[in-house]
């Protein structure tokens, strides 16, 4: 995965060394940011629509032209074939479940200017998931999306290292990978590693409540219970799971790096943390 | 000639006997599962890896006749979803859902309207799904039903992991009489009272250390 670890801001940008800060650089490195004395919604993401953040739906599919999800940027479905040559092809079949689709319209419903693509990882056989969700990650990493949506997870060990490393080039290229908690007490992969945000559900109507995790694995709660969502075939569902508590804390991260792009995945972490429900929401 | 890890599974043959108790066990779990949740009808589907299917398994409730043994292509519908996923999920009004593979439900002859399905976990591999069909409609879902659909989810899960154990055992003992000889010294040492039970323990340890195990 050497390929995929490339840093977008790293020494060649900086024309400083990773690792080392000399005396006379300090100015180089000067943050773009002008933080406020207190850290509020209205600053975090107060008027933004979205526009110009690109949110990746890693995940079924989605249907393009969904009247709660509109146009797509791209839409391409990931498999891998018998000789475990990675194929990433244009997808004319948009969503082969509807799970895609729900998730997309969450993230357009609280985000209705930001760019959506779909990269579709399900539908193969089932025997293959795990190597091709490894491969869509891949790719979208690739893309340099803004936020990626992952409400899923294996619990294959021997894809766990190649996902921690997807998961750390993803945080370091300032891609943020939002990922579904597990609500069961299994070990699986990537929502465990802290350089994701991982999302589980609360049981609030309020599709902006997001709640601060002081006790990790989990870091963050959403909304993922009776949520209405579309599915493919333009019908709406009422729905239960963290796969759809994730999206909302994706469109969260969207409207914020809309109005904030230049805000590194560690900072928009700060961000979320101080304007949670449970910690400064209210203000 | 036997491969490696034969003789053992012949051993446990002998000793685990059939699957019955552990098919036992999984209708017990459906049957706690839909009584608890106040519901329709629960089902455990496992995943046959030969043949990329799921196989209705056990089955409690609405369709309780002819779904037991009933296969479908483990991608579709929403047991194959979850059990792609690992995810657990619940759905209201299933009719409208595009992955509740419509012929699915019409060769079972029982559409329902709503649904919870969660992964059968173990360790790293998912070998099925755990459906409950039908909770009350009145009921609004809570973090509280997914949580205990977890927990039965698990238990199911040991359960199946034990019926499987049991199935791999018996296959690989049929037809090969060799190895049907260790599983009947086993099943018969087992059985044996506590007196002749010792003695028979150290006929095998002798047995074991001229063919050279060290530890006997």
């Amino acid at each position: 995965m050497g390929d995929v670890a490339g840093h977008r801001w790293d020494a060649s940008q900086t024309a400083l060394p990773a690792w080392s800060l000399p005396k006379d650089a300090v100015d180089r490195i000067a943050l773009p940011a002008e933080w406020p004395e207190q850290v509020t919604r209205e600053w975090a993401f107060g008027g933004s629509t979205g526009r110009g953040a690109r949110v990746c739906i890693l995940d079924s599919g989605v249907e393009a032209g969904h009247p709660s999800v509109g146009e797509l940027e791209r839409s391409v479905v990931v498999t891998v074939g018998e000789a475990g040559e990675v194929v990433v092809a244009e997808d004319t079949e948009g969503d082969v479940s509807g799970h895609g689709t729900a998730c997309a319209g969450i993230v357009r419903a609280l985000a209705p200017e930001c760019s959506l693509a779909s990269v579709r990882v399900l539908g193969a056989n089932f025997a293959g998931s795990g190597a091709v969700l490894l491969a869509g990650l891949h790719y979208a990493v690739e893309q340099d999306f803004d936020v990626i949506n992952m409400s899923l997870s294996t619990t294959k060990k021997p894809f766990a290292a190649v996902l921690h490393e997807l998961a750390d080039s993803a945080y370091f290229r300032r891609s943020v990978l939002v990922a579904s908690a597990h609500n069961m007490p299994v070990e699986s992969y990537p929502w465990r590693f802290s350089s994701v945000i991982s999302v589980g559900s609360h049981e609030e109507p309020d599709p902006l409540a997001y709640f601060y995790n002081p006790t990790p694995p989990v870091e963050f709660f959403g909304r993922g219970v009776n949520v209405q969502v579309p599915w493919s075939g333009g019908r709406t569902l009422t729905v239960s799971g963290n796969s759809f508590a994730t999206p909302h804390l994706s469109a969260i991260c969207a409207l914020i790096l809309a109005k904030h792009p230049e805000l590194t995945p560690f900072q928009l972490k700060n961000v979320l943390y101080l304007t949670a429900t449970n910690v400064g929401g209210g203000r | 000639m036997t491969e490696r890890g034969e003789l053992q599974a012949a051993v446990a043959a002998g000793v685990v006997g059939s699957e019955e108790p552990f098919r036992a066990l999984l209708s017990a779990i459906v049957e706690v599962a839909r009584s608890l949740f106040g519901a329709k009808a629960s089902s455990i589907l496992l995943l046959d890896e030969e043949t990329d299917e799921l196989v209705f398994e056990a089955v409690v409730g609405e369709g309780e006749e002819h779904l037991l043994g009933m296969r479908f292509p483990a991608g579709k519908g929403i047991a194959g979803w979850v059990l792609a996923t690992r995810t657990p999920l619940v759905i209201e009004d299933v009719r409208t859902d595009p992955r509740f593979a419509a012929d699915v439900a019409e060769d079972t002859g029982y559409v329902p309207s709503g649904l919870m399905a969660a992964p059968l976990l173990h360790g790293e591999r998912a070998l099925g799904v755990l459906e409950v069909l039908d909770r009350p409609e009145a009921s609004l879902f809570s973090l509280h039903e997914m949580e205990l659909l977890g927990l039965f989810a698990n238990q199911a899960a040991i359960a199946v992991d034990l019926l499987l154990k049991a199935r791999r055992a018996e296959r690989v003992l049929a037809g090969k009489d060799d190895l049907s000889v260790v599983a009947r010294l086993a099943a018969a040492v087992d059985a044996l009272e506590a007196e002749r039970r010792e003695a028979g323990l150290q006929l095998l340890r002798d047995l074991a250390a001229t063919l050279g195990d060290r530890r006997s």
